[in-house]
């Protein structure tokens, strides 16, 4: 892998909805252990970008790179993971089956199943099928799913939507120390983000 | 992980969720198996067209029970967000989505195949016609579900689907229906069908091969 820098790059985007330009010539560069966090008001744009840096949107200017290469490419897919406003979670499958098919589908990262979900706190809730959940610990689910398979790059939408205090500490510590390894986030919150020691840098969309 | 991996364990994973869901094997069966019971009835007492018309509407109504099973192939997938986290995947998405197709078969295909000699005694089917029956369908069958893969991945987007769906696939479907009928009735009739089945063979390795492609493309337009 490549350690050009920085690591993630959008050049010039622009987005346009319904005749409305959401935003236009939008530059930033993510470097190893840097947050990004977006911020604006309902209807900016921030969910409309992060599908952009997922590629399930394309730009309608400009361009992404990943490691100076297009984010078409499977290394991409392999390095980061996304966490929408949809789960992406099977309500009639358990925890632990959910966990596998994501484990099937990425590669394995550094937590084994069973610390991942001690970590988000479902520990004992392996066999229980996920429409038994909380709104909460879907939620808390999803940040399991981001620990056991390995990605450098986190693109969350609205993380902490549904958490309790708790689990937005929780949420805000995992983002820490996956800085800390060298990982980077893009994230949008309306939620002050809490984060000693982190390079985040602000995007406003208006 | 690897691949094959990745594939079983989609597989493995809406054979699961279908036997959780119990209706979605239940609904294209039932279907399949009323619209056969209620031809005698509509007819009448005569045995002889019944028997003459009998490959007809078994592949017509398997064709409708498959275009019914359909919109099941994404859609919660779609709705729920697990289609994002497949199309995200390393792997190449063709051969997730050929994962999912090859569960939807087993699950909406393979129960018609199970019935379908029943179903061919009870419409008075001669004896050599019924194991040329059976083979189509167990040719033709996985080529409905392959075919209509790519209907579903260009209309799971849309709100309205269905009709456009319709539209879409069942002009698809007819060399289908064309050979496999025209199969099921000369075996009645005592003649050779290899013809018709080296067809058969021939669309099903093509749509096997071919079909994932355009649906994984389509599901990546869906998403966007």
């Amino acid at each position: 892998m490549s350690l050009s820098n920085p690591v993630l790059q959008a050049m010039a985007l622009s987005c346009i909805r319904d005749d409305r330009v959401l935003f236009s010539d939008l530059t930033f560069a993510l470097d190893v252990g840097q947050v990004l966090l977006l911020e604006g008001k309902n209807g900016s744009g921030k969910t409309s970008l992060l599908r952009i840096l997922c590629g399930f949107r394309e730009p309608d200017a400009g361009r992404v790179c990943w490691c100076g290469a297009s984010i078409n490419d499977s290394q991409y897919h392999a390095d980061m993971a996304y966490i929408g406003h949809l789960d992406g979670i099977k309500k009639e499958l358990t925890v632990l089956e959910n966990l596998n098919v994501a484990l099937a589908l990425g590669q394995t990262g550094l937590y084994p199943l069973a610390n991942a979900l001690a970590r988000v706190q479902l520990a004992g809730y392996e066999d229980v099928l996920v429409q038994a959940l909380s709104a909460g610990q879907k939620r808390r689910l999803s940040l399991a799913r981001l620990l056991v398979t390995k990605n450098r790059l986190w693109i969350l939408d609205e993380p902490f939507t549904s958490l309790d205090k708790q689990g937005i500490k929780l949420t805000e510590t995992l983002m820490t120390e996956h800085t800390a390894s060298g990982g980077l986030v893009v994230l949008t919150s309306h939620h002050d983000l809490n984060l000693s020691g982190v390079d985040v840098q602000r995007i406003h969309l208006s | 992980m690897s691949l094959t991996h990745a594939f079983f364990a989609i597989l493995r994973r809406d054979l699961i969720l279908a036997l959780r869901r119990r209706s979605e094997i239940a609904n294209p069966l039932l279907f399949f198996v009323l619209v056969i019971t209620l031809f005698p009835l509509g007819i009448g007492a005569r045995p002889q067209l019944l028997q003459a018309i009998a490959p007809g509407i078994i592949w017509v109504s398997a064709l409708l029970a498959a275009m019914l099973s359909l919109d099941s192939l994404f859609r919660s997938d779609f709705d729920d967000g697990s289609l994002e986290q497949i199309l995200l995947s390393p792997h190449p998405v063709s051969v997730l989505i050929l994962g999912k197709i090859v569960a939807h078969w087993l699950v909406t295909g393979l129960p018609l195949i199970l019935i379908a000699p029943l179903l061919a005694v009870f419409l008075g089917m001669p004896q050599p016609a019924i194991g040329v029956l059976l083979l189509t369908l167990l040719l033709g069958t996985p080529v409905l579900s392959l075919i209509g893969a790519i209907g579903v991945a260009l209309t799971v987007g849309l709100r309205r689907g269905g009709m456009i769906l319709s539209l879409l696939v069942l002009p698809l479907y007819v060399p289908v229906l064309i050979f496999a009928g025209n199969a099921v009735e000369m075996a009645g009739n005592g003649l050779p069908v290899t013809a018709q089945i080296n067809i058969l063979i021939a669309i099903l390795l093509l749509a096997l091969v071919l079909a994932p492609w355009p649906t994984a493309a389509a599901l990546k337009m869906s998403m966007s």
